[in-house]
C-alpha cells in the first residue's frame, strides 16, 4: 500500500512539473536580470569569467552564507562522530599501488588545484572547484596511509585564516565604499592575470577555506571507529 | 513519432530524476538507500535549475571565447547551482556521519525497526508509557473477571 | 544529431537512477549514484555551463562517492558478491588454507 501511494505521488509530481515546464518557452528565456549583468559585468568588475564575477561581486553575500553552511556541517560532523578511543583498531595500510599512486598524485593535484583557483577569473574555474581538488590532494595521502592522519591544528589555522580574510576584505569594502563585499581596487583590463580588483584575493581565500574544510571533514569521517553493533 | 526537441528531452530527464528521487525517499526501507535517493534528487534539481537558464544557439558566459556575435546563456542559475552543489555534498557527509552514529548505537539500519526502538527509548527516558501499535484497543482490554468494584447485589431476605 | 546524444545520456541517467533504488548490493548502489552525477555533468557541458560541469564532476562523481564509500566501510557494508572474507571492515581477510600435509 505504501509503495503504491509513493509511486502515485512520484508520478503526480512528475506530471505536474511536466505540465508547468511545457507552458514556459523552452530555450528562449527572458533573462531580465541576467542580460543586464552580462552587459555591464565586463566593464564594471573586469573579470572575463562572468559566473565568477556574479559569484563574488554581485552575489558575494550568498557565497558568505555558503561558507557558513560548510563550517557548520564540518563542526557538527566533528561533534557527532566524537573522539576516537586510543585502543580502537586502526585500518591497515593500503597496498603498494595505493601508496605509490597517492605519492605520485599529490603534487599533480596540488598544481592543478592552485592553477584553477588562481585563474578563476579568466577561465572556467574559481574557488570552489580548486578547493575541492586541493581537498582531494590532501586526502589521498590519508587514504594510502590511514595511520598517519592529517594534523588537525594546521587545518584549523588555515581554515580560520582564510575565512577571516574573506570577511576582512568585505569589511574593508564596507568601510571604504559603503557596501559590503563590493570589489575594490581597479578593474584593470579584461584578460590579464592581475585584474578584477579584489576578486583574485577573494577567490584564493574561498579556495583555501573550502579545501581545508573538506579535507578536515573527510579525515574525521575516515578516522572514526567502525560501527560495532 | 512526434519530433522532440533536445531541450524537451533534457527537461524530461531532469523531471524524471526528481520523480525517481522523491519516490525513493518514500519507498526505501534501508536508511543508506534513502540517502542515495537524496543524492539523485539533488542532481535532478540542479539539472532543472541550469536548464532554466539555457538559450538556444548561445555560448558560455565567458568573455573572449566562442563565436562573436552570439548571445550568452544566463549566468545567474549557474551561480546558484554552484553553491547548491557544494552545500549538497556537505549535507551528504553530515548524513553519513549521523548514520554511522545511529548504527553504532542501535546496530541496525532498517527504518521500521529503528522507529519502534526510538519511540520505546524516548518513552522510557520521559517516564511515560511506550506508544502501543495501531491494533491495540484504546483504553485497555476488558478484564474477564468483571469491573473492579462489582459486588453482587445482596438478596433481601 | 544533438537529439541522439541527449536521448542517450538521458536514458543512461534514468536507468542508473532506477538502479540506485533496486540493486541489492550497496557498493553497486553507490556506483550507480556516481554514474548519475557523471551523466548530469556531461549534460551541463552541453548546456554551455563549464563552471557547473567542473564542480559537478569533481564533487558529485569524486568527493561524494568517496564520502559514501567511507560511510559504507564504517558501517560494515563494503562487501562484494562473491567475497568470502569477513564482513567486518577492519579484520584482515583470512588467507585460504592450503592442504599441504593432508
Amino acid at each position: 500500500m505504501r509503495r503504491f501511494a509513493a509511486l502515485l505521488f512520484a508520478g503526480g509530481l512528475g506530471f505536474v512539473l511536466l505540465v508547468i515546464v511545457t507552458q514556459l518557452n523552452l530555450g528562449q528565456t527572458p533573462m531580465i536580470v541576467g542580460q543586464e549583468m552580462l552587459n555591464v559585468a565586463g566593464a564594471q568588475v573586469g573579470a572575463a569569467n562572468i559566473v565568477t564575477s556574479v559569484l563574488l561581486a554581485y552575489r558575494g553575500f550568498d557565497t558568505l552564507g555558503e561558507l557558513s553552511v560548510l563550517f557548520a556541517a564540518a563542526t557538527v560532523i566533528g561533534l557527532v562522530l566524537g573522539h576516537r578511543r586510543s585502543n580502537a583498531a586502526v585500518d591497515p595500510d593500503g597496498g603498494f599501488v595505493l601508496q605509490a599512486g597517492a605519492d605520485l598524485l599529490f603534487p599533480l593535484l596540488l598544481v592543478v588545484g592552485c592553477n584553477i583557483i588562481l585563474y578563476g577569473h579568466l577561465t572556467p574555474g574559481g574557488g570552489f572547484q580548486g578547493g575541492v581538488i586541493l581537498a582531494a590532494a590532501f586526502f589521498v595521502g590519508v587514504l594510502g596511509r590511514p595511520s598517519t592522519g592529517l594534523d588537525h591544528s594546521v587545518i584549523e589555522v588555515i581554515e580560520g585564516f582564510a575565512g577571516s580574510a574573506f570577511i576582512a576584505v568585505g569589511l574593508w569594502a564596507l568601510f571604504a565604499e559603503g557596501e559590503f563585499l563590493m570589489p575594490m581596487l581597479d578593474p584593470g583590463t579584461v584578460g590579464d592575470l592581475i585584474s578584477a580588483g579584489t576578486l583574485p584575493l577573494l577567490s584564493l581565500a574561498l579556495g583555501l577555506k573550502v579545501g581545508s574544510e573538506l579535507a578536515g571533514l573527510m579525515t574525521s569521517l575516515a578516522n572514526t571507529e567502525a560501527g560495532d553493533p | 513519432m512526434i519530433h522532440l526537441d533536445y531541450v524537451t528531452i533534457l527537461y524530461v530527464g531532469a523531471i524524471g530524476l526528481l520523480a525517481i528521487g522523491a519516490a525513493g525517499l518514500v519507498i526505501c526501507n534501508n536508511f543508506f538507500r534513502i540517502l542515495l535517493a537524496l543524492v539523485v534528487l539533488e542532481a535532478g534539481a540542479n539539472l532543472l535549475l541550469v536548464l532554466m537558464g539555457y538559450r538556444g544557439d548561445a555560448k558560455a558566459p565567458i568573455l573572449g571565447f566562442g563565436p562573436d556575435g552570439a548571445q550568452m546563456v544566463d549566468p545567474i542559475p549557474q551561480t546558484l547551482v554552484l553553491t547548491a552543489i557544494v552545500i549538497g555534498v556537505a549535507v551528504q557527509a553530515l548524513a553519513v556521519s549521523i548514520l554511522v552514529r545511529v548504527f553504532r548505537s542501535y546496530g541496525t539500519l532498517d527504518i521500521r525497526e529503528l522507529k519502534a526502538r526510538f519511540e520505546h527509548d524516548i518513552a522510557v527516558e520521559m517516564g511515560i508509557e511506550p506508544p502501543r501499535g495501531g491494533e491495540a484497543p484504546a483504553g485497555g482490554r476488558i478484564q474477564s473477571s468483571g469491573p473492579p468494584n462489582f459486588r453482587p447485589p445482596e438478596s433481601h431476605s | 544529431m544533438l537529439e541522439w546524444i541527449a536521448s542517450l545520456i538521458v536514458i543512461t541517467v534514468l536507468t542508473s537512477a532506477v538502479a540506485v533504488l533496486t540493486v541489492q548490493n550497496m557498493v553497486g548502489a553507490v556506483a550507480a549514484a556516481s554514474v548519475v552525477s557523471l551523466g548530469v555533468s556531461v549534460v551541463f557541458v552541453l548546456m554551455h555551463a563549464p563552471d557547473v560541469a567542473m564542480t559537478e564532476a569533481a564533487v558529485g562523481a569524486g568527493l561524494s562517492g568517496v564520502v559514501m564509500a567511507l560511510g559504507l566501510r564504517k558501517l560494515g557494508l563494503w562487501r562484494l558478491e562473491d567475497d568470502k572474507g569477513s564482513a567486518h571492515a577492519l579484520e584482515p581477510t583470512p588467507r585460504p588454507e592450503t592442504d599441504a600435509d593432508a
